[in-house]
């Protein structure tokens, strides 16, 4: 089976890579690009771990074909800050105690801040809709809805 | 997964005859073996399981149908549009039973994905279906049987379905547009033609291993929606709050007039088949007095004839019940 040819900007860095026509962009990012911050949960698109942005909106790349974002411009979670400068949904996270184990953190932190770039919502009731796609095993639930709301009240600030 | 080859294409007429000319070299028994794929929320998951194992994908995901266009009342729908971004055109905003259908299914990053084409063609939940070491699959190996119904059920369809398969349709989506009386578009080798979105699905209890009625090479381009000029609201019941199928759904499109029910649409989630148009209800309703014994009535009719086994015996009750409710609320008669 022949490769297909996909460049596609992560990070702001062009990459252009053939890939085999199965390979999921989750896979492509861990394996062949070895960008390992996008965590591997469930593979079939439950339980938003995956999460990136694809053109600046958040999708489950377990569930994207690498092929498909091919020209697409896509951000991980290397991608959104560095430990010098965190993204206010990082530093959120740390501020709230939003995570225990980690393992869903990467997903969360992705899926909030592209939610920051979404409009018609406000409330904890809205924010706990609208992470609805992220779940957490370690139930750190009720400080990731502090999170999202404390990195939405410093952005506004 | 099993390789298979990838193509892009960026026309309806090259996407429609790459499929055809490629089921035809392969000699093809029927659709499945060469495929279209735009968002992929369903078809990687089942690939990945080896439920559906295609040779050959084309891809029609940067097909230029990402329009929505109000024409004459009627809401023109390219088929590559999201759910994400139909939720947030200002018609479906106005259109409580549109807009709910699709912000209260899946999830964020799985609406930003999913195209309305893909949605009204997803394929059942059913866990047996979706098992490929379940042998007893009408749906996958017709005549081996059905694991469902002797099997745990618990979300499969109780409407439209027989002891041969009780696979659900699991679109939320799809509920509301059988309400509103939309209609699909479809390019295929043959031409164009427009389907009543009613035609477009077939019954478990009709032949349980075909889905829709669309031929190979054949693709949804762009719903009608008529937008309508009533109150509408969809209710969707669930084992948990956000994030989850359908247990029961109701989708109501009433305009009450003097008291009478003037115009009446309805569609029920989570319990057929098929995205399932309740006509028996809408006819019960139609023209008559809107009051909450009419509404009972009305349900009762539409459920009459509802098949279960152990673990969906709870669901003719419950979408009653869903059924009753909305009509109040949308109607707003309590008495």
């Amino acid at each position: 089976m022949s490769g297909v040819p996909v460049t596609v900007t992560v990070n702001d860095e062009s990459r252009s890579v053939e890939v085999d026509p199965r390979r999921s962009l989750l896979d492509m990012l861990r394996e062949t690009l070895g960008l390992t911050g996008t965590q591997k949960g469930c593979d079939q698109g439950a339980c938003g771990a995956c999460t990136v942005h694809v053109d600046g909106r958040r999708v489950l790349s377990c569930l994207t074909l690498a092929a498909q974002v091919d020209g697409r411009e896509v951000t991980t979670v290397e991608g959104i800050g560095s430990a010098d400068a965190l993204h206010p949904v990082q530093q959120a996270f740390l501020d709230c105690d939003a995570f225990q184990c980690g393992a869903c953190t990467a997903g969360q932190v992705m899926s909030a801040a592209a939610l920051l770039e979404e409009d018609g919502w406000e409330t904890a009731e809205d924010v706990r809709e609208l992470m609805s796609g992220n779940l957490c095993r370690c139930g750190a639930y009720p400080r990731i809805v502090d999170a999202v709301l404390a990195a939405r009240a410093v952005r506004e600030a | 997964m099993r390789p298979f080859t990838y193509t892009r294409v960026d026309d309806v007429a090259t996407a429609s005859a790459a499929v055809t000319t490629d089921a035809v070299a392969r000699a093809v028994q029927g659709p499945g073996d060469t495929a279209f794929i735009a968002g992929g929320t369903t078809q990687l998951d089942l690939m990945r399981d080896g439920v559906w194992s295609p040779d050959a994908l084309v891809d029609i995901s940067r097909l230029p149908l990402n329009d929505v266009e109000l024409d004459d009342g009627v809401l023109v729908v390219g088929a590559s549009v999201t759910m994400a971004d139909l939720a947030r055109h200002p018609e479906v905003v106005r259109c409580a039973v549109l807009r709910d259908s699709l912000l209260l299914a899946a999830s964020p990053q799985l609406r930003t994905m999913a195209t309305i084409g893909g949605n009204v063609l997803q394929r059942t939940r059913c866990r047996y279906y979706r098992d490929p070491t379940v042998t007893q699959c009408n749906k996958r190996e017709p005549g081996s049987g059905c694991a469902a119904v002797e099997g745990t059920a618990r979300t499969h369809a109780v409407l439209g379905v027989d002891a041969g398969c009780i696979a659900l349709h699991a679109s939320d989506l799809a509920v509301a547009l059988v309400a509103l009386d939309a209609q699909v578009r479809l390019h295929g080798p043959g031409g164009r033609r427009t389907i009543p979105v009613t035609d477009l699905h077939v019954r478990a209890d009709d032949d349980p291993s075909r889905d829709n009625v669309l031929g190979v090479g054949e693709l949804i381009t762009h719903l009608e929606i008529p937008v309508p000029d009533a109150r509408s609201g969809y209710l969707k019941v669930r084992d948990r709050a956000s994030y989850e199928f359908a247990l029961t759904s109701a989708a109501v499109v009433a305009r009450v007039e003097d008291g009478v029910l003037a115009h009446v649409g309805i569609g029920l989630g989570g319990v057929g088949s098929v995205p399932w148009r309740a006509r028996r209800a809408e006819e019960v309703l139609r023209g008559q007095r809107a009051s909450m014994a009419l509404f009972e009535e009305a349900a009762a009719a539409e459920l009459a004839d509802a098949f279960t086994v152990t673990g969906t015996d709870f669901k003719p009750e419950l979408a009653r019940r869903t059924l009753v409710r909305q009509l109040r609320d949308v109607t707003e008669v309590t008495a």
